[in-house]
């Protein structure tokens, strides 16, 4: 069942043309990756979901509703949450300021928080410190948790892996298994490795449009298709 | 529901008894300090308090630069005042004023709100300051409304005559505790003092609330708080509206004290001034710095001259220094004092305070 659909979706940025058509349907559950090289368009298809940058002509259906031309916010209260790739924490305020935000109702849900607390135990470590002292890794947990501390649909994540240590990507891998159990995650993804770990399915933008859609382990079969692609080599 | 809560650290409370203590010296200023100068001073340093937390919850809470502040002070003022003067001295004028200035400022900050707020920091403040200059504009062209420059004399509720006994003795003269009359001007003082801790306990709650925590994620970052759900111009726009409302009603408590109301004393640029220095002497986005900035400046403002006047009598034998230290330099002395303090406490008295102590 398709969870979103993206139809025709065009977005300039000033007077560059980004997005150039993109059209994509990306499935209820599990990963789905968006790859591509650097510039290719990936990042601009996240934010035009979220409705930071509008789409035009274009549309972006949501659980059957347009959602097109709708403000950030009200995006967001649909049940779409996005970590962007500078990770989108509030350094200024504490871990649990920065995860209360999210709450719907200004107070946690236990089960969710020991949930999170399991699968990232160094937010409930350093609870009460501000965001901005938190190592790279720390605050990409606290971006990511902040994505699933109430019950999200789909989630946005712009490329999570850059800059992290290996030790924490593969804790992120595990995260992300086990948070796409219960939400689908759209991920933006350079590190190929990392993706096909994780990815059900898979897309690649390449100048503002979809060169190739299909099942991830398909596409981590052909080498030739990535080497053409993503200029991977096997 | 946590993990590990930290222990407040030696800054916290540092600044939470220094601000304990001046909360306790306010409360009782009518008994400590015997003089109608220094009574003056304690009821300026409660309005000032208010007016200052309010402006922070602009500027320190929520990244927005307004200069119309003293324009909604006005409001509550004029209001009061004008109802006092047609309607005599009574309490329906006080409320009445007090509501119609609390009115009017809601109107105006929604429809400024909601019309600038959309653009960028500084075109709004040029807004804001806009809005302020007509505001003073209008207070003197519509003199017979409010008195022009010369502004409105007005008489405050018996209640806060200083012929008005409280209670009385034996021989039924007004009664002194520990040699302070019981009479309508301590009234007077307590009617502001109350009312101030009131409205900046209200304050305080706010902040503490997740509203607050809004606030500040707005203040930080516009877009990711609308990434996460929150329409940042409803925000900002009702915090704006909060903030004036609150201003509107400091002054309404001040005209009351004051029992006159001018340009001067409720809307001129000099007290928008005074305000923007409360606000970084103090430490932005905390509401203790608004009450130690109050204290410092207002302190400052009334007894730095008298300092002066002394010091430059104790050095007359000394070359150049009297003259330097003569009363008359006191502003200059005064901007001498801000520079160090926001050389030496770059984040305001409590915000360098605060984070100097964690570290400590």
């Amino acid at each position: 069942m398709t969870l979103l659909s993206l139809n025709n979706m065009k977005t300039d940025i000033g007077q560059y043309a980004v997005l150039h058509g993109v059209t994509l349907d990306i499935p209820e559950g599990g990963v789905f990756v968006l790859l591509g090289r650097n510039g290719a368009g990936k990042t601009t298809t996240l934010r035009s979901i979220m409705g930071l940058w509008n789409p035009t002509p274009g549309s972006v259906t949501f659980r059957g509703a347009d959602i097109t031309g709708l403000h950030t916010a009200d995006i967001a209260r649909k049940g779409i949450a996005y970590v962007p790739e500078n990770m989108g924490i509030f350094g200024g305020l504490t871990v649990e300021e920065n995860l209360i935000l999210a709450t719907d109702k200004g107070r946690f849900d236990q089960p969710r928080l020991k949930r999170i607390y399991a699968l990232f135990p160094a937010l409930e470590q350093f609870w009460t410190k501000q965001a901005w002292s938190l190592s790279g890794g720390q605050k990409q947990m606290l971006a990511v948790a902040r994505a699933i501390i109430e019950p999200r649909a789909l989630i946005l994540i712009d490329e999570p892996t850059k800059g992290l240590a290996p030790s924490i990507v593969a804790a992120m891998a595990e995260a992300f298994r086990e948070i796409s159990q219960s939400a689908t995650i759209l991920l933006v993804e350079q590190n190929f490795h990392f993706a096909k770990s994780i990815g059900r399915d898979m897309a690649v933008i390449d100048d503002g449009l979809v060169a190739h859609a299909g099942p991830m382990a398909d596409f981590a079969a052909d080498t030739e298709l990535q080497e053409r692609l993503l200029s991977l080599s096997a | 529901m946590s993990a590990s809560l930290s222990k407040p650290s030696f800054g916290d409370i540092a600044v939470k008894s220094t601000v304990l203590l001046i909360a306790a010296l306010l409360c009782f200023a009518p008994f400590l300090f015997q003089d109608v100068r220094a009574l003056e001073v304690a009821a300026r340093i409660c309005v000032f308090i208010v007016l200052v937390a309010s402006y922070d919850l602009l500027i320190g809470y929520t990244g927005i630069v307004s200069f119309a502040h003293t324009m909604f002070f006005g409001f509550g003022a004029y209001g009061a005042a004008i109802l006092l003067r047609q309607m005599g001295p009574g309490w329906d004028a006080v409320i009445l004023g007090g509501l119609a200035g609390v009115l009017v400022s809601l109107v105006v900050a929604t429809a400024i709100g909601l019309l600038s707020l959309r653009v960028k920091a500084i075109f709004f403040a040029m807004i804001t300051l806009a809005a302020a200059s007509v505001a003073l504009v209008l207070a003197s062209q519509l003199s017979h409304f409010t008195g022009g420059e010369d502004g409105i004399t007005y008489r405050a509720p018996d209640l806060f005559k200083p012929a008005f006994k409280l209670m009385v003795d034996e021989d039924g003269k007004v009664l002194r505790l520990f040699g302070v009359k019981m009479n309508g001007k301590l009234a007077a003082y307590y009617f502001v003092f109350v009312t101030c801790l009131l409205l900046f306990f209200v304050m305080l709650r706010l902040v503490g609330s997740p509203l607050g925590t809004v606030l500040k994620a707005i203040r930080e970052n516009e877009a990711r708080a609308e990434a996460i759900g929150y329409r940042v111009v409803a925000y900002r726009t009702f915090v704006f509206c909060l903030s004036a409302a609150i201003a509107s009603l400091a002054g309404t408590v001040y005209a009351v004290w004051l029992k006159y109301t001018g340009p001067d004393t409720a809307l001129s640029f000099a007290i928008m001034i005074d305000i923007l220095l409360m606000v970084v002497i103090g430490g932005m986005g905390t509401m203790w710095g608004a009450v130690i900035g109050a204290v410092l400046m207002v302190i400052a403002q009334y007894y730095l001259r008298d300092l002066m006047g002394v010091a430059a009598e104790a050095t007359a034998g000394i070359p150049l220094l009297p003259e330097l230290l003569n009363p008359d330099r006191w502003l200059f002395w005064l901007g001498i004092i801000f520079i160090l303090l926001v050389y030496f406490f770059p984040k305001g008295i409590v915000g360098t305070i605060t984070q100097k102590g964690a570290r400590g």
